[in-house]
């Protein structure tokens, strides 16, 4: 036997009472694992963002178009050292329910500027500028639909649709790529701006938005407002921003999700915090004789005291890690259903050890006061009470 | 006064108060016990009885006067130091046995074990030397809810002879006993003082367990008066 088995026996004497605390620990862990996660999801944008990209978009919001035009006029600024554009396609698969994310994009610049982030091949690129009608597909789009080099598929659109009426596009796929960065998700397509705006019966000479590379982080600010100046009082104003501000503020429309999470999570833990709290105040105000009997034995204040929360710890420690298990599953069972508008929801290593702090403070936080009592309990008073 | 005692008390004076009154259990207690002694300590309920054994026990402090034990002088240690030396010369049998529930007779007996420096394997010989000691090698299993009172009390005297103190301080050890337990747990004692040289002070309000002493004070009024008495 040893301290640990002493503080297992101590945490499981009652056991109904254990698991019902271990129950609310691990309820709260897993609302925190899954909301975590979600947070975390949505915010990898913001992770992979390049500190010299920045993000030129229609000043009203980010859905309005902006003129081809720019694209030259602002390749010009000072400072700039290659600019592309894109230009959302709104897709589909077969079914609407089918959601696909597509961007319709220039095609050698958008692979130079985004090079960082996927891996195109040479043979890929070459093919993708050579094929008008030619995609490039993410590893995991690809995988989801079983799509491979050579496939031509139709890929529809909810928003634009052609002269002829259709919505559909038939797109060949030329290339597949990988990812160069664990945070990014390669769940979407990448189809040529050119082949798109011939064919689309609105909008023509438009784009969604421009990504630019600058000479330094350090001359964003100045770029930033010498684009904007230029449009300034124009039809289409812009609003330039780093691409880190631009994804944080595209997330904005979701609702603050970092305050969801604080929220929710420190609801749950302030209101386990003190059942947990109460009970085991309680749990070792029953136990004063036996606390008593130790410190007879020999065992000094400070060893009951570390018993004790040893107690509370392992009892945070088991509901938190189940409940981390739980929401790891949870998302697991989520992920591929979700993956085109929650790309990369994991349970990942960032939450685990957020949740293991969390659990080591709930344990310390909820141990602290039966801990000191115990620690102070004067043998012959315990003696006496028990 | 014997100056090998292993137990002195000189001039101990100890009170309470209760409400606005200040309440005087000692004023100048003397008492030498020489090592190897088994003596009871009798007297009326409120004499002082359980107070003297928390002040031989390091359990309680003196307000004034010095205690010595084994060659210590514990009235003035800190709670650490008086926890180590506790664990170290000092084995406790109460009255209501004060076993844990939720551990097995070994892992009580091993209790005090956890605070020497004793491997796993050495302390599992000492548990199971001592509960031999006492008869119950074949319950070492066992929790205390599934054994009898007396069975109980065997186990804590295990647990109070395990780490080999000098002296054993035992509370009313048969007060919740049937005759029959009583009788095993008092030749039990008397055996560990005569076999193991284990200085033994026993509280008791038991005439009975009493002659099983060597000799017994009567604490009354804050002195003591001394009987000898024949096993």
């Amino acid at each position: 036997m040893n301290d640990g088995v002493l503080i297992a026996k101590n945490l499981f004497r009652k056991k109904l009472r254990a698991i019902l605390m271990i129950v609310s620990i691990l309820i709260a862990f897993a609302i925190f694992g899954v909301l975590a996660a979600f947070e975390r999801a949505f915010n990898a944008g913001q992770e992979v963002s390049e500190d010299d990209r920045l993000v030129v978009v229609n000043k009203i919001n980010f859905t309005q178009p902006l003129p081809i035009s720019y694209f030259n006029r602002i390749a010009a600024v000072p400072g700039v050292r290659q600019v592309t554009y894109a230009n959302w396609f709104g897709g589909y698969y077969q079914d609407p329910k089918n959601f696909t994310i597509v961007m319709a994009v220039e095609p050698a610049t958008y692979l130079d500027i985004t090079a960082s982030d996927f891996a195109y091949d040479g043979a890929m690129r070459e093919r993708f500028e050579r094929t008008r009608t030619g995609a490039l597909v993410g590893r995991q789009l690809a995988a989801k639909w079983g799509w491979k080099v050579g496939d031509r598929i139709p890929i529809s659109s909810s928003i634009f649709q052609q002269k002829d009426g259709s919505h559909s596009w038939e797109v060949e796929i030329v290339g597949v790529f990988d990812k160069n960065k664990p945070q990014v998700d390669t769940n979407f397509m990448l189809i040529r701006w050119d082949y798109f705006d011939e064919t689309r019966s609105f909008g023509k000479d438009t784009i969604g938005w421009l990504i630019l590379k600058t000479d330094s982080p350090a001359i964003n600010d100045r770029v930033s407002e010498t684009i904007d100046k230029m449009f300034e009082n124009s039809f289409y104003e812009t609003a330039t921003d780093t691409e880190k501000a631009f994804n944080k503020a595209f997330m904005a429309q979701l609702g603050n999700v970092a305050l969801i999470v604080t929220l929710v999570v420190g609801a749950a833990f302030v209101t386990i915090l003190m059942i947990v709290g109460n009970t085991m105040v309680m749990a070792v105000r029953e136990r004063t004789r036996e606390i008593a009997v130790l410190k007879t034995l020999g065992f000094s204040g400070a060893r009951v005291l570390r018993l004790v929360l040893g107690e509370t710890l392992l009892l945070a420690l088991i509901g938190g890690g189940i409940g981390i298990a739980i929401a790891a599953a949870i998302t697991a069972s989520m992920r591929d259903s979700l993956s085109t508008f929650v790309p990369n929801l994991e349970v990942g290593p960032g939450i685990v050890l957020s949740a293991v702090g969390l659990m080591v403070a709930l344990g310390l936080a909820t141990g602290l006061v039966p801990a000191w009592n115990a620690f102070r309990l004067k043998i012959a008073d315990g003696m006496g009470r028990g | 006064m014997n100056d090998s005692a292993l137990v002195r008390l000189s001039g101990v004076g100890k009170g309470f108060v209760k409400g606005r009154d200040a309440i005087s259990i000692f004023e100048h207690l003397d008492l030498a016990i020489p090592e190897g002694d088994f003596v009871a300590v009798m007297g009326p309920s409120g004499s002082g009885k359980s107070t003297l054994l928390n002040l031989l026990g390091g359990i309680d402090r003196p307000d004034t006067g010095a205690i010595e034990i084994a060659g210590t002088r514990i009235d003035g240690l800190s709670e650490g130091r008086l926890s180590r030396w506790r664990a170290a010369t000092i084995g406790f049998v109460f009255q209501f046995y004060n076993l844990m529930p939720m551990l097995t007779a070994a892992q009580n007996v091993e209790l005090p074990l956890l605070l020497t420096r004793l491997g796993g394997r050495e302390r599992r010989a000492h548990v199971a030397a001592a509960l031999e000691v006492v008869g119950l090698a074949d319950r070492a299993k066992h929790y205390p809810r599934e054994m009898s009172g007396g069975q109980q009390q065997r186990v804590a005297i295990a647990r109070a002879i395990v780490s080999d103190p000098k002296l054993l301080l035992c509370d009313e050890p048969t007060g919740d006993l049937d005759r029959g337990s009583a009788d095993e747990i008092l030749a039990m004692l008397k055996s560990l003082n005569a076999d193991l040289g284990k200085t033994v002070v026993m509280v008791t309000h038991d005439p009975a367990a009493a002659r099983y002493a060597k000799r017994t004070l009567h604490l009354d009024k804050g002195h003591f008066e001394e009987k000898e008495l024949a096993a």
